[in-house]
């Protein structure tokens, strides 16, 4: 290829100064290092033969295999995963709903309703936590998987209101009126015709509402119980114990799936268009 | 023709403002009426009280011989063409179309039959499996009436449907929607604020206006006979001109007008004890000629003067001209291009003009 071809479009801005040009390519790098580095430098230690996080040694999947034999580690992962979907689901059910009780009807006080959806999202989380504990001791109800999926869900479904009240914003009004012109009563028009309008906005909010759950630390420390421990509280507590590779493994398996989880997510919005 | 849609003294307020005021209308089976107003003169919301998006605040509305007022949407023989079209983006033409007979529970393969039918009707064969934005404007427009036209109601509403398309695409749906309605004989309730797409289709139109309907009548009545300053203006263009009593025998008042051009008005026309009142005058009623004894003078142009052009704008078939009588009135009059060898006119020229008594007509002042 001749060199001008590939030469004209990376200088899209030539400031015309080759400092100022040099010093923000490095301080680009620079940036991007500060957000990298820490989790390729973990990752590399996840395949580190020694026990300290320091000098690497040889190659090993050793760490790999200490993961898959950890019993409650594991458990916790199976208690993350079943909290953090059944939390996706109800705040995707209450985010959408709300979103369209306050879009679509008036009524008194639907504006300070709209501030106190929003509050949780805001709220510091050791807030959340506290004020949870002393509502499920004082309704006399056990901490455990029901107390953490209400706390997940208190904090995540607001995020799923929000993302599908935009949505709602922009869509055209007459859509459900056409559909009720057409003889559909308003929960067929809501279900047939307004959901699958919302369903990007529907999806981006899911995602959010399961990340927010499956990393979540503060809330589920203060409504889980031993049963219940889900995989940040897990691993938590291993490190208060002291830093082990086996927790350098554990990450790097999260990044890839996280990774994944969202290249997938991509992919399907590419496919709905 | 039985009564299809009869609004009985219906008013609509949202809160202290008043959007229809005490409208009565009845629209007869297989007729095509249209709700010609600007917008905010409360057109929209006849349609959405005979829809069933709004409840009435008084009065009753009745379908088919049947009080509907307090139906939904969904409860009533009437399906609507709305202007933004509402398709329903995640649906392929074809389930868009069979929407309503889906929500009506019809039979698969009759549905399906049905659904071709209508898209057939509406030129729209084989796009069935397009979704809507991989269509033009004119073929979303065809879809939304596929699929108000497929669940056959008594009574189809179209919410200013054309405003969307060109000037040219428009003019040939016009004529589209005209044929399609005497085809299937449904009645159709037309919304717009065009009155040259009011004029080409309906078979009477509603002029609205202040949540009022301020007149009812075919075009031709509509056009030739306006009853107020509004409808008038509203429709085509027209000199209005307020009229002094001069004289009265027994069949002619003769008045002066504004700037002092005095006009002569059968007896019948002039509201009964009145000194003054409002005249409507179509611009191309006038007839202009170089020379006084033209044969444009047929007998009856009984009002005949002299005027100077001031103005000449040149429009392709017409030739748009602005007078001024001797007296000092200024009139708006268009005449035919017939021939660029006749009389062609200049700013500046001096014209005879012609006018027949019944081409002047008394209009509500408001």
């Amino acid at each position: 290829m001749p060199a001008p071809l590939t030469a004209a479009p990376r200088r899209r801005f030539p400031s015309g100064i080759r400092l100022v040009d040099y010093t923000l390519t490095g301080w680009t790098a620079l940036v991007m290092g500060f957000l990298y580095l820490p989790i390729i430098v973990l990752v590399a230690y996840s395949f580190n033969r020694s026990r300290l996080n320091i000098v690497l040694e040889s190659f090993t999947f050793a760490w790999y295999q200490r993961v898959w034999e950890n019993g409650p580690l594991l458990r916790a992962a199976q208690n993350s995963l079943l909290i953090a979907t059944v939390s996706t689901v109800l705040s995707v059910l209450l985010g959408t709903g709300g979103a369209w009780l306050l879009h679509r009807y008036r009524y008194r006080g639907a504006r300070s309703l709209q501030t106190l959806v929003a509050v949780p999202m805001v709220m510091p989380e050791i807030l959340m936590g506290i004020s949870l504990l002393i509502l499920f001791a004082t309704a006399g109800m056990g901490l455990g998987f029901t107390a953490v999926i209400i706390g997940h869900v208190t904090f995540s479904f607001p995020f799923v209101l929000v993302a599908v009240q935009a949505r709602l914003k922009g869509l055209d009004p007459a859509m459900e009126e056409a559909a009720l012109d057409l003889g559909a009563t308003p929960l067929q028009a809501f279900m047939l015709v307004i959901v699958p309008c919302l369903r990007p906005a529907i999806v981006a909010g899911a995602l959010m509402a399961f990340t927010l759950s499956w990393d979540e630390l503060i809330v589920t420390f203060f409504t889980t119980n031993a049963a219940s421990a889900t995989l940040p509280i897990r691993v938590f507590g291993m490190a208060k114990v002291g830093l082990n590779p086996m927790l350098n493994a554990l990450s790097a398996i999260f990044i890839v799936a996280t990774a994944a989880f969202v290249l997938f997510s991509n992919y399907l919005k590419k496919l709905s268009r | 023709m039985s009564t299809m849609v009869d609004l009985r003294a219906v008013t609509k307020r949202f809160g202290s403002f008043t959007a229809v005021n005490d409208v009565s209308l009845e629209i007869a089976e297989g007729e095509f009426l249209t709700l010609l107003g600007p917008s905010g003169c409360g057109k929209t919301t006849l349609l959405r009280l005979i829809a069933g998006f709004d409840t009435p605040t008084e009065g009753s509305v009745w379908i088919g011989g049947e009080d509907v007022t307090h139906l939904p949407p969904y409860r009533r023989p009437v399906n609507q063409v709305f202007q933004s079209y509402a398709l329903f983006p995640h649906l392929t033409v074809a389930e868009n179309v069979g929407f309503g007979l889906r929500m009506q529970h019809i039979d698969k393969t009759e549905a399906a039959a049905r659904v071709t039918e209508a898209l057939a009707l509406v030129s729209l064969t084989g796009l069935d499996a397009r979704k809507p934005h991989q269509l033009s404007g004119g073929q979303r427009q065809r879809v939304a009436l596929a699929r108000a036209l497929v669940c056959r109601p008594k009574v189809l509403l179209l919410d200013e449907p054309l405003s969307a398309l060109d000037a040219k695409l428009r003019r040939s749906m016009q004529l589209e929607l005209k044929r399609l309605q005497r085809q299937l004989g449904i009645t159709f309730v037309f919304v717009t604020h065009d009155q040259e797409e009011a004029l080409t289709m309906s078979d009477r139109i509603a002029i609205v206006n202040g949540g009022r309907i301020e007149q009812l009548g075919t075009a031709h009545e509509i056009y030739h006979r306006p009853a107020t300053r509004f409808a008038a203006d509203f429709v085509g263009q027209a000199n209005l001109l307020e009229a002094q009593l001069l004289l009265q025998d027994s069949e002619c008042v003769r008045v002066a007008v504004t700037g002092g051009l005095e006009l002569t008005l059968p007896l019948a026309a002039w509201p009964a004890g009145a000194t003054v009142a409002l005249i409507a005058m179509r611009p191309e009623k006038v007839h202009v000629s170089k020379s006084r004894s033209s044969t444009a003078f047929a007998p009856g142009a009984a009002n005949i003067f002299q005027a100077r052009i001031e103005e000449e704008i040149f429009q392709g078939a017409t030739d748009h001209l602005i007078l001024v009588t001797a007296a000092g009135t200024r009139l708006g009059v268009v005449v035919a291009n017939e021939s660029a060898l006749g009389d062609i006119f200049h700013a500046g020229d001096l014209v005879y003009c012609g006018l027949h008594t019944d081409d002047l007509v008394v209009v509500k002042a408001e």
